[in-house]
């Protein structure tokens, strides 16, 4: 990670400005987006949105020529090309044939891509923007740092110093009198501009239509005014039909601003009259840069579904935290982290893909269906393929593809460890091995791990069926209490539970840092060990394991092209159950029972990222909570990352450590005393803030405040 | 149908009103151009867009309010205070206009002015998006405005402000008999 990086993340987090701003417009944002989506199937709607983009990005060479034929049987003028310069070039070109000295232009993120203003005011046009906020932007000198409020991190006082500069004349913070102030500059500038620029949300084959979608009413006049209109669209903006416009205009000013609709949507099919006799000129630039490309590939083509709505940043713990600017590019956010990989280079994100903590809320929320966080996987595998593994993680991870040398180094741990004491920060396994190298404090391994504990444990000998039960490093070496806790709970249902000594790390960590080639070795050392003979479940209390179980092992192996695992890993995946789902299944089939009519009192419930997003296991841990006697008290953004992120709190604890300071400070409001979850990682988490913190919350994980619930 | 749209375009800073007729609107919108137009120079009060509503109507009583002008310019439009356009449709779901305005004096009229006036047929109101869809076409209209509520802008700390580059009022008035030739 670069030094400057480094230091633009202390500034932005440092900035009580910005994460004040951002965060309180993510706050907001939840309550008025769920108001506005009322009535409205969303997921039924992201999969039209999808199913409609999809199909269009896999067209793209046939719809943009059926839409260029009917752009041009209107009277527009198309031009087609992969090249940004070419962009520049034509667009210079169109300006100099009208004698154009003046531009306006309506946002377009596709012109910021290729650093149009600039190009244009060197050869002396000057170029005005006039959405507000771009408009501010151009005067600050800055980059947009979201993708629709592109002056969110300024506050009133700034930009009033900067309209005040402009204007000549000393103005006050207020924010309608500022507007009003805007309002009059740019008028003069609309009515004598030459030549109006803008982009297009939507473009429509069928019938070489472009919609705008604006609020404030610039791209009409950006439209209307000016002799000359040109507009730049990317290929991604392509539709086949006309009707493909409503899922979109459903979702887009709903995801972007809470509004059922943006005050003004503008349709335009080819060039319009003007109030100076001929038809106004009209150019539809259709600009590839990269983007047939990205069609094309397998991991990648979906990002073609994005309608840039913005929500995806309006929800990443991080993004709400440092805000654009550190995400560097032109678009910014995790959809900016993949568009920045692909239409500058690869390796101009191999900072900002770190800073993603793969908590998924962008996917669950985005009306394009995209899968950001594996994309930004793919990203670091493909990074980890250009450039190799950096050589300390490479040692790491060489050790963890040894499981004897591993499990050996961890039993180590426990001895040279001290006990873990309040003043350090809590880490994950296995990463926690990097600290042996930087000779940081280590984090508390257990005397003896479960491994070594299991072979003492009783079990019924009446058991009707049989459980594998995947540990994961984490219960394995550090809370191995909660191993024995599930071992208790699945006998009492009559479950008899196995542990192949043989099963390693799920290479959860590996694959998240994209090193495929090790997690691959992890999963084919586990899919061995696991798929025992007759046994009906493979259990695990760990989220992020079990996803790697059920989820990921033949994803790997598949991107490996080491095909001949592939049958065994779905079969596992198959059996794969986490812990509370389970659960609740034998207690609805009566085989497990909690003790009745218990008052435990308050508890808040803690959403890990894995458990809630991929798994979709919301209600069974509430539910069993519930039935074993405790009153549920929800905690505000309970389902928020608690900074964990597996490796993250580690390699970022300047973002780590502010996310995790807001989830116990929503804990604590709650005022119950305990706080259980289901993943072990974020146990390690919120127990090492708590210590630090002092506060007197119990953090539990869910399986064993059931253990102490069961009927005898 | 007339109530939900209603609700919606109000939810969204509009205003609503609706009358039986033509008289019925003038009689709502003479005063109202009096009232707000303030015809003090330089600006002029109004600039109305021809449409059906104005098709056949004697004009002379419009005249004597000062400043109104039916003739529709960048000028013009720039200069009035008011702007008076007809929308064919609007959507009951959104609280939207929708408006066939290739004519530019349609979308000077209704961009640059700092009040717009739309007067709708009561019966054009639709549900949703896709009812309108089967009705409009991009091939003969070759630019469609949808327009839900004023101008609005929340760029400056998230403050919603009413009012940037279009009209900070948006009056809508439904006629249930527009009279005029019939679309
Ligand atoms: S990725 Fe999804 S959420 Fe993000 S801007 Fe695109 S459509 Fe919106």
């Amino acid at each position: 990670m670069k030094k400057e990086f480094r230091e633009s993340i202390g500034q932005a987090v440092g900035n009580a400005t910005l994460t004040g701003a951002l965060g309180k417009f993510s706050e907001a944002y939840k309550v008025n987006r769920a108001k506005a989506y009322e009535g409205i199937d969303f997921e039924a709607l992201r999969d039209t949105i999808a199913e409609r983009k999809s199909h269009a990005a896999a067209n793209l060479e046939l719809l943009a020529d059926t839409f260029a034929k009917n752009a041009e049987a209107l009277g527009a003028k198309v031009f087609r090309t992969n090249d940004p310069e070419k962009v520049k070039e034509y667009i210079l070109k169109v300006a100099q044939d009208n004698g154009v000295k003046s531009v306006v232009k309506s946002k377009s993120m596709a012109t910021e891509e290729i650093h149009l203003n600039a190009f244009l005011e060197k050869a002396g046009i000057a170029v005005g923007e006039t959405d507000l906020g771009e408009w501010i932007i151009q005067l600050a000198g800055q980059k947009p740092s979201h993708m629709v409020m592109p002056a969110i991190h300024m506050t009133k006082e700034e930009v009033a110093d900067l309209f005040s500069k402009e204007v000549d004349e000393r103005l006050e913070n207020d924010i309608p009198r500022l507007v009003k102030v805007a309002r009059r500059e740019l008028r003069a500038k609309f009515l004598a501009a030459d030549m109006g620029i803008s982009g297009a949300n939507i473009a429509v084959a069928e019938t070489g239509s472009l919609v705008l979608v604006t609020n404030e009413g610039n791209a009409r006049l950006v439209t209307t005014l000016p002799r000359v209109h040109v507009a730049l669209v990317g290929i991604e903006k392509l539709v086949e039909r006309f009707d493909d416009i409503v899922p979109i205009l459903t979702a887009l000013p709903r995801s972007a601003t809470a509004q059922l609709l943006t005050s003004y949507v503008s349709i335009i099919s080819g060039p319009t009259p003007t109030t100076d006799g001929p038809l106004k000129e009209l150019h539809i630039i259709l600009m590839d840069n990269r983007r047939s490309e990205m069609a094309g590939d397998p991991k990648f083509k979906q990002a073609l579904q994005c309608i840039r709505c913005g929500s995806c940043l309006n929800v990443c713990p991080i993004f709400r935290l440092v805000g654009g600017h550190v995400f560097g590019s032109i678009y910014t956010g995790g959809i900016g982290t993949i568009l920045t990989a692909w239409f500058e280079e690869l390796h101009n994100s191999e900072d900002i893909q770190g800073l993603c903590i793969q908590c998924g809320n962008c996917k669950e929320i985005c009306p394009g269906k995209l899968d950001i966080p594996e994309m930004i996987m793919e990203i670091r595998r493909r990074l980890v393929m250009e450039k190799g593994q950096p050589l300390a993680q490479k040692a790491i991870f060489g050790i963890v593809n040894n499981r004897s040398l591993f499990h050996g180094m961890l039993r180590a741990a426990s001895i040279a460890g001290k006990p873990f004491n309040s003043g350090g920060f809590i880490r994950h396994l296995p990463l926690f091995l990097s600290d042996l190298t930087d000779g940081r404090s280590l984090p508390a391994i257990a005397a003896k791990p479960f491994r070594d504990r299991f072979p003492a444990i009783q079990q019924p000998a009446d058991c009707r069926e049989t459980a594998v039960f995947f540990a994961g490093c984490l219960i394995d070496f550090a809370y191995p209490e909660m191993g024995e806790a599930l071992v208790k709970i699945l006998n009492k249902a009559g479950i008899r539970v196995l542990f192949p000594e043989a099963q390693t790390c799920c290479g959860a960590p590996a694959r998240y840092s994209g090193a495929y080639e090790v997690a691959a070795g992890n999963a084919v050392d586990n899919i061995k060990a696991l798929l025992v003979e007759g046994a009906n479940y493979v259990v695990s209390a760990c989220p992020t394991c079990t996803v790697a179980l059920a989820h990921e092992f033949g994803d790997t192996l598949e991107s490996l092209g080491q095909r001949e695992w592939l049958a065994r890993a779905k079969e596992l995946a198959e059996k794969t159950v986490d812990f509370s789902t389970l659960a609740k299944r034998l207690v609805d089939a009566g085989r497990l029972t909690l003790k009745e009519g218990r008052q435990l009192g308050a508890l808040t419930y803690h959403d890990s990222c894995h458990l809630k997003r991929t798994l979709r296991a919301v209600e069974p841990p509430r539910e069993l909570l519930r039935g074993a006697g405790y009153e549920i008290k929800e905690m505000f953004e309970c389902d928020m990352c608690c900074g964990m992120g597996g490796s993250y709190s580690l390699k970022l604890p300047e973002l780590s450590a502010p996310i995790l300071r807001r989830k116990l400070h929503n804990i604590k409001e709650t005022g119950a005393p305990v706080v259980a979850m289901d993943c072990p990682g974020c146990v390690m988490q919120i127990k090492g803030g708590f210590d630090q913190d002092r506060a007197d919350v119990k953090v539990k994980h869910t399986v064993e405040l059931l253990a102490e619930q069961l009927e005898s | 149908m007339y109530e939900q749209f209603k609700a919606r375009a109000e939810g969204v800073g509009a205003e609503v009103y609706r009358f039986k007729d033509r008289d019925g609107a003038l009689g709502f919108i003479l005063p109202f151009l009096h009232e707000e137009g303030g015809a003090d120079a330089p600006r002029s009060c109004a600039v109305w867009a021809e449409s059906p509503f104005l098709e056949g109507l004697d004009r002379e009583p419009l005249r004597e309010v000062a400043g109104i002008r039916f003739e529709v310019s960048r000028e013009t439009a720039a200069d009035a205070r008011i702007g008076i356009t007809q929308a064919e449709w609007a959507l009951a779901d959104t609280g939207s206009l929708v408006q066939d305005q290739t004519a530019v004096e349609q979308r000077l009229a209704s961009s640059l002015t700092d009040i717009h006036i739309a007067l709708v047929p009561t019966g054009n109101i639709l549900p949703d998006k896709s009812a309108l869809l089967s009705r409009i076409n991009p091939k003969t209209s070759r630019y469609i405005a949808f327009i839900t509520g004023p101008s609005r802008t929340a760029d400056i700390e998230r403050v919603l402000t009413i009012g940037v580059h279009g009209p900070e009022r948006l009056v809508i008035v439904c006629v249930d008999d527009m009279g005029g030739a019939a679309r």
